[in-house]
């Protein structure tokens, strides 16, 4: 019903308006003097149905600006449609959203391969997709499709950063990676050795590989401590993490170790793995993590607490996936606050590449989102973390740019 | 075929014809997947519905055709509609090879070894040495056709949507009239006798294994026509498109559509398309819950499928004409 009425509210709209205040706001479908309507996909079912308590997250975030007034004083209105995390279904919906409810923008799609379905689509139509949840490094390319926009540190930036500490701490280290054989993986092999450089040969000594379909990753972890490296790499989601840090420490071999960001959480990770032999390992961090008791007072943490009281109360507080929907949510309600009165698409999408200096309430003190029209990666810094053995202890500067 | 039978697939035809002018460019895209699917679904019907052989994996030649479309365009240069045949000639062969060891299983058995290849395959796809073609996780992406330009030159433009409809439209029209020929041809009185008793088809001279067999690779085949037409309709192959659901969701479309029945074929690719998007309407939460309470509402009340209903409905008409008219047989 709401939709039935959206062209009728902007006929009114139109309407009502004198012409001079309909000479300075410009608008193209889906927003009104009334409402901003955009959309959104996410996996509520299939086997990724895990991360769909962020669209949840995302529309309460929402709910709340538009109870406290909107956003210039338009509200938010959000369609959110089921992908089941299979491509097929992502283009139907993003056609969907963009041809039949008419929205304004597509926000947060999730996952590299739903997202690589609708990229040509959507630069073809010239609809942004901002923000999409994946790390992937390909949606940092403004020349090609400059309607697509990451959100998150790319693999690249972070492995990078990973490289710069190395070439600091530890010139002459011999490094075994292992890596998730995909593109995940990949990508952050490649941005590792870029980091490196030309040292990059000589100082990386052993490579090894695993399917995410493979039982275990002991037999590769074997070859890199024969291997007599004494710095680790460790590119792996959760399960396998936990498996490579619990036999680096059951071998006896004890390298400089360096987990990825992407198998950071103590909860999933290192208490699998256990959190005696997690000790001294590095990662970095660019959100605040609600589960560390070092933020558990942080004006950030509390209000997020707070709002998913009043807003998801059946939201789960645990779940990370909850307070990144409420992070990336603020930046979306910023872009559209620059926006002002030209919700046009393409203001939309100059306005996502002019972030300057922008902090929402989430991520470590000191990271700023920044953006230009040749850089769409718009978080870019993060800050290096040693577990010792209860949480983990950020070290360092921020690092990135 | 009879005058009004005729009669009424020229009108369905011209519907199908008119469709794309009165509709929008999206609901063009969905009705392109329909006539995509049940091409699928006419695959799996030949295979089910008229030789009695269930397969929950069909979902892998799906794939298989998907991705042959998808290699061809992207790296050897291949026009679209040149990948059409190869595809089905590759799962024909596929199709058929896979038949001859696993058709030595009857029923259950068989079952369960078409669904090993369904959940394998989209694994084999991921595969680090395939990778050079099949692109990993990564997939591949395919650019849409435009309409030919001697279409433009005799005064007729069409966009990109309505051009693909037509083009799908009309393999699927060339796909069911070699279906419909098959099936009241030699080897469809094969299969259905095998389907129906094997040991008395057996005592007939039906060769019984190459017929099942043959009727594997033919029912491939038609499934890799659809995979690749769905590749190009979707401009985009991954593994993620192809997993067991789908293999799942063909079986769901044969029954729901009729079994052993051609136009329950399009019923099924119907209902296998709008009724999950009318669930997730229905309710965000639950989507799959109203979309098992449509099943059950549909299997109850339709036990032969939609094509069976509709069947049961004209027969009773025309049996009401019949006795309106006493005196004429």
């Amino acid at each position: 019903m709401k939709r039935v009425l959206v062209p009728i509210a902007a006929l009114l709209a139109a309407a009502l308006a004198s012409p001079a205040a309909l000479a300075q706001k410009k608008y193209d479908q889906g927003a009104s003097d009334k409402e901003i309507l955009i959309g959104h996909i996410n996996p509520y079912s299939g086997p990724a149905s895990a991360y769909g308590t962020i669209g949840r997250a995302i529309a309460a975030y929402f709910k709340k600006v538009n109870e406290e007034g909107g956003v210039n004083g338009r509200q938010i209105n959000m369609i959110s449609y089921d992908d089941g995390y299979s491509p097929p279904k992502t283009v139907e919906m993003a056609r969907k959203l963009v041809e039949q409810d008419k929205v304004l923008l597509i926000f947060q799609p999730l996952g590299t391969p739903p997202n690589s379905a609708i990229h040509k689509y959507m630069n073809a139509k010239k609809v942004p997709q901002l923000f999409v949840a994946t790390g992937a490094t390909k949606w940092n390319d403004a020349k090609r499709f400059p309607w697509t926009m990451g959100w998150q540190p790319n693999y690249q930036t972070e492995a990078k950063i990973y490289a710069q500490q190395i070439l600091k701490d530890k010139p002459n280290a011999k490094i075994a990676v292992l890596y998730q054989n995909d593109d995940y993986g990949k990508d952050y092999l490649e941005g590792f050795k870029a980091g490196l450089g030309a040292k990059a040969k000589t100082m990386i000594v052993k490579e090894a590989s695993y399917e995410v379909s493979d039982p275990t990753v002991d037999s590769q972890m074997a070859q890199l401590q024969a291997s007599g490296a004494d710095t680790f790499f460790n590119i792996t989601t959760p399960k396998f993490a936990a498996q490579a840090i619990r036999k680096a420490w059951d071998s006896g071999w004890k390298p400089l170790h360096y987990l990825n960001n992407v198998s950071g959480s103590i909860g999933s990770t290192l208490k699998p793995a256990g959190l005696d032999k997690s000790v001294g390992l590095i990662t970095t961090q660019y959100i605040k993590d609600q589960n560390d008791k070092a933020w558990a007072n942080d004006p950030d943490v509390v209000a997020w607490t707070a709002f998913m009281k009043k807003y998801y109360p059946e939201g789960n507080l645990a779940a990370t996936e909850n307070y990144y929907g409420w992070c990336v949510a603020q930046s979306l309600v910023q872009v559209l606050k620059q926006s002002g009165n030209d919700l046009t698409r393409a203001n939309v999408m100059k306005q996502a590449a002019s972030l300057k200096n922008f902090a929402p309430n989430c991520l470590l003190p000191g990271i700023k989102i920044n953006t230009s029209a040749t850089d769409f990666a718009p978080i870019e810094s993060v800050q290096l973390a040693r577990f010792n053995g209860t949480e983990w202890v950020r070290f360092g500067e921020i690092m990135g740019k | 075929m009879k005058k009004h039978a005729l009669l009424g697939y020229g009108v369905l035809l011209l519907v199908a014809c008119a469709l794309p002018f009165l509709v929008s460019e999206y609901r063009s895209f969905q009705f392109t997947l329909v006539l995509v699917y049940s091409i699928a679904l006419l695959g799996l019907n030949i295979l089910t519905g008229y030789n009695g052989q269930i397969s929950l994996g069909h979902g892998a030649f799906y794939a298989i055709g998907a991705y042959c479309a998808a290699i061809l365009m992207d790296k050897a240069g291949f026009p679209y509609w040149a990948t059409i045949p190869l595809a089905g000639a590759v799962c024909l062969v596929a199709g058929f090879l896979f038949g001859l060891p696993a058709l030595r299983l009857e029923g259950l058995y068989l079952a369960l070894a078409t669904f090993a290849l369904g959940v394998s395959l989209p694994q084999l796809l991921k595969y680090h040495h395939l990778e050079e073609w099949t692109g990993g996780v990564q997939g591949i992406v395919i650019t849409k056709p435009d309409a030919p330009e001697f279409l433009a030159a005799l005064g007729l433009t069409l966009n990109q949507d309505q051009w693909l409809y037509f083009f799908t439209l009309g393999v699927a029209v060339v796909m069911f009239v070699l279906g419909w020929n098959l099936l009241r041809g030699r080897l469809g009185r094969a299969m259905m006798a095998i389907r129906d008793n094997h040991v008395a088809a057996e005592a007939m001279g039906v060769n019984n294994a190459m017929v099942k067999s043959l009727t594997f690779g033919v029912s491939a085949m038609f499934t890799g026509v659809s995979g690749a037409l769905g590749a190009i309709a979707i401009q985009f192959v991954a593994p993620d498109s192809f997993n067991i659901f789908l293999s799942l969701t063909f079986l769901i479309g044969i029954v729901i559509g009729g079994l052993a029945s051609i136009p329950g074929a399009l019923y099924g690719a119907l209902f296998i398309q709008f009724v999950p998007n009318i669930a997730d309407e229905v309710s965000k939460a639950a989507p799959w819950a109203i979309f098992g309470l449509f099943l059950i509402g549909f299997t109850y009340l339709m036990p032969m499928g939609i094509a069976g209903a509709i069947r049961l409905g004209l027969a009773r008409l025309t049996r009401k004409g019949h006795n309106s008219q006493p005196g004429k047989p």
